[in-house]
């Protein structure tokens, strides 16, 4: 039985969440009483207290507690209710666009591209009768059965070779890694059986394979399920790297990488498969791609830019969100691929903002912020800096376990907020 | 003249004899060639092969194996042609014109040539990097094989490969990590049975390879999956410089599939190389899952062109092989005494491969290096031009796939 997500359907009608609406109403109806002449009855009754002694227990919740957490919920005061117009326009609750979790983006796109390639199919530890180890590949075994979606022993080096070799005699397999720390076992076959054959056979052997999963901290995992590959991927020619980080991304360049005739290697992250993110019609277009090789400006600005990838683009994001309110305008760029690096689009940021800082969760030595660096000195961006480019990384440091240790391993919003200003010199 | 006439002709048919001097009565030119007509030879005989040693088989391959004429001077043909090849690449690489690694096959021809009779074209393989003789039986000619081994741009990876990388339809390489293609053929062999096309997919791979964990894992997943993959050890008892009872603590290779059937085949003899194979086929074909086959071999040339090949065994031993054990002496042997050729049509061949391979050789030393423009093509596969940064950030390279 498929399970259609309520936010699916009033997506699909356009419907808003009833809840919603009745606060417009209630907010709607306060706005007229405002806006009454004094004396009017509506206006009393707001501030009346009755006499006499209430029964025993919880306070009732009267119409002005219920409207004041509208109001902080809609972001307005009762000052702004004077000016009808703008009111309306505050309190209107549109309906949302689709929410969808990344889980599920990955989901949907394995299984659109399942059905429309059948040399597409998927294997990795517990991906068929499980649903996948995080869920990932949920519903897919049910739908397509034995053949499509391959259950393997514990054996990444032996099933990571196969899924190269079913990819020389012309099958797209996904092989899933149930995290990225595992795929160190079959590195090899990632880097010299897939990536160089292309090369090394002068083009008349490709190898269109996607090798995804989890990579980068998760919560409470230690040292040895927390390591980010990003780096390690990204150093090597024959390979594309791509990190999705909503669910935008996720659907599109999981549909690109399989699409692609090359070997592609799909960073995700587990802590972004629960979060949910609008998507637009056109994303959930069966046809939707994203190109491999384009970053995204998530977030205009003109005062520093913030190059991030993955989760890290949600704590930029927040972290522009705080910065704002001082008057600070970051301009948050989503990588979205590792390699190639897109570096056109940093560069013409930097030239509008004259300071990078770059956001990333894995260790600091030759990480992609290093490479980021390294970029834009040898480019022409380099003579729009006004300060030399900041890296905000993990902690140089295997991952620790104890929560307030692990807390402090992986950038916080606090430091780029703080890297922020150290580069503006405030 | 008639006392020339009886040494020339091997066997005492009279009718040769007269044929024969009849030939150089009246065209005495003709005395340089053969002196019996083609219709005078048999056209096929059947021959005992070794019975296989066997494992979780109740019947092995058969005892006796069927050689026509044909196939008996194809198979010549080719070992002949794959011996000469490797002994010009051991002569170019001494004269410094071939680099890097080069691993020759000498010695080995039967298993390449029996295996090669034992398949279809259609089906696929995939070996380790002591790959020139396959890359010859699966259909690359000795004129690009030598250039690829010269890094000329007439080479079958246009000089990109190199000897351990070469490849060809249904035939993928060619592999430098010792043991890496063994899951590389299974997934292969999965990709036959995903698409129902009743191929099967030969996996090689050597002694010193048998005790990589990868392959392990390739059996596992082989068996239970029930893959059409023939898993084949080509043992030439040596992995580099170390002697298979120095580096296996069983070496039963064709046991080490535990509980994947196996046989023991004798490498060195074609037509129970040939037998094996087909016989391994059909049991693949049949859907009963991988099997294994040992192949017992024996390389003249150390591991490399690096290793004289001396240092750990005796050059008694290769001298015995060689005496004893050449496959294309057999295989020779074998037509000649039971008249299926005659040593002139042998020696005629033979004169025509060291010409081709001449020619080769010839044109591996002369076509020209790959050209510079070339150096960054191909990275990917049907993907637009890209720039790659080359050796300082100024230099910026065009790729094109």
């Amino acid at each position: 039985m498929d399970k259609i997500r309520n936010e699916q359907i009033r997506g699909t009608v356009k419907v808003e969440q009833f809840g919603d609406k009745a606060r417009e109403a209630r907010l709607r109806w306060f706005g007229r009483v405002l806006r009454r002449n004094r004396g009017y009855i509506g206006q009393r009754m707001l501030e009346m207290e009755l006499p006499g002694r209430r029964r025993r227990g919880r306070p009732q919740r009267r119409f002005m507690d219920v409207v004041k957490v509208d109001m902080e919920m809609v972001g307005v005061k009762v000052e702004e209710a004077v000016d009808r117009a703008r009111w309306r326009q505050m309190i209107h609750c549109d309906f949302q666009l689709l929410q969808v979790t990344v889980r599920d983006a990955l989901n949907q796109a394995m299984d659109e591209e399942l059905e429309r390639d059948e040399r597409v199919f998927l294997l990795g530890e517990e991906v068929a009768q499980y649903d996948g180890a995080y869920k990932v590949s949920r519903g897919l075994w049910k739908k397509y059965g034995d053949k499509r979606i391959i259950d393997t022993p514990i054996s990444e080096m032996g099933f990571a070779g196969i899924a190269v070799g079913a990819a020389m005699a012309g099958l797209r397999p996904i092989c899933e890694f149930m995290t990225f720390n595992f795929s160190m076992q079959a590195i090899d076959q990632v880097i010299n059986s897939a990536a160089k054959t292309c090369y090394m056979s002068a083009g008349l052997q490709a190898v269109p394979i996607v090798f995804r999963g989890p990579n980068g901290a998760s919560a409470g995992v230690a040292a040895q399920h927390s390591q980010c590959f990003a780096a390690w991927y990204g150093h090597c020619p024959g390979l594309k790297v791509v990190s999705p980080w909503n669910s935008e991304d996720a659907r599109g360049l999981l549909k690109s990488a399989i699409r692609d005739d090359n070997p592609v290697v799909v960073l995700e992250n587990e802590l972004m498969y629960g979060v949910a993110f609008e998507v637009s019609e056109q994303g959930l277009s069966k046809d939707f791609t994203i190109p491999i090789g384009k970053a995204k400006v998530e977030r205009p600005g003109n005062h520093v830019t913030l190059v991030s990838h993955s989760r890290m683009v949600g704590h930029c994001l927040d972290a522009a969100a705080v910065l704002a309110k001082e008057g600070i305008e970051c301009e948050v760029i989503n990588l979205r691929t590792i390699r190639p690096l897109d570096v056109e689009t940093i560069e013409a940021s930097v030239v509008k903002t004259n300071h990078l800082i770059t956001v990333e969760g894995g260790w600091p030595q030759f990480g992609v912020g290093a490479e980021i660096c390294a970029r834009i000195m040898e480019g022409p961006a380099f003579n729009y800096l006004d300060a030399p480019v900041i890296r905000v990384t993990g902690v140089d440091i295997p991952m620790p376990y104890a929560k307030i240790l692990e807390d402090n391993s992986t950038p916080q919003i606090k430091d780029i907020i703080f890297s922020v200003k150290k580069t503006l010199n405030m | 003249v008639l006392k020339v006439l009886l040494s020339l002709s091997n066997t005492a048919r009279n009718i040769d004899f007269i044929n024969g001097i009849s030939l150089c009565i009246y065209g005495g030119a003709r005395l340089v060639g053969s002196t019996r007509s083609f219709a005078d030879f048999s056209p096929q005989a059947s021959f005992d092969i070794k019975k296989c040693e066997l494992h979780r088989l109740d019947q092995g391959p058969p005892t006796q194996a069927l050689l026509t004429r044909e196939q008996g001077l194809k198979y010549y043909r080719t070992m002949q042609t794959m011996r000469r090849m490797e002994l010009k690449a051991d002569q170019l690489y001494k004269q410094k014109i071939i680099r890097g690694f080069c691993h020759l096959y000498d010695g080995q021809e039967a298993c390449a040539v029996g295996i090669e009779a034992g398949i279809n074209p259609s089906d696929h393989l995939i070996t380790a990097y002591r790959a020139h003789g396959y890359t010859y039986t699966r259909g690359v000619s000795v004129k690009e094989i030598l250039a690829e081994l010269t890094g000329r741009r007439g080479g079958v990876a246009k000089g990109k490969g190199g000897s351990m990388h070469m490849y060809a339809k249904h035939f993928y390489g060619g592999n430098g990590i010792v043991g890496a293609q063994v899951p590389l053929g299974a997934g292969l062999a999965l990709a036959c049975q995903y698409k129902g096309n009743n191929e099967v997919c030969v996996t090689l791979y050597g002694d010193g390879a048998a005790n990589q964990g990868q392959i392990f894992e390739s059996f596992n997943m082989a068996a239970l999956w029930k893959l059409p993959c023939i898993f084949i050890c080509e043992n030439n008892k040596y992995g580099m410089g170390t002697s298979v009872e120095r580096a296996s603590a069983s070496t039963d290779y064709f046991k080490r599939g535990d509980f994947i059937p196996g046989l023991k085949v004798d490498g060195m003899d074609v037509l129970t190389v040939r037998e094996a194979t087909k016989f391994a086929a059909d049991y693949c074909r049949s859907g009963k899952g991988p099997i294994l086959m040992e192949l017992e071999t024996y390389r003249y040339h150390g591991h490399s062109m690096s290793d004289p090949g001396v240092s750990y065994r005796t050059r008694e031993e290769i001298q015995e092989v060689r005496s004893k054990s050449d496959p294309i002496s057999m295989l020779k042997d074998r037509m000649i005494s039971n008249n299926m050729a005659s040593l002139e049509e042998i020696k005629e061949i033979d004169v025509e491969i060291r010409k081709e391979i001449e020619e080769a050789a010839q044109f591996a030393t002369s076509d020209p290096e790959p050209p510079l423009e070339e150096l960054c093509n191909h990275i990917f596969y049907n993907e637009p031009p890209m720039e790659v940064r080359g050796t300082n950030p100024w230099s910026k390279l065009k790729s094109i796939s």
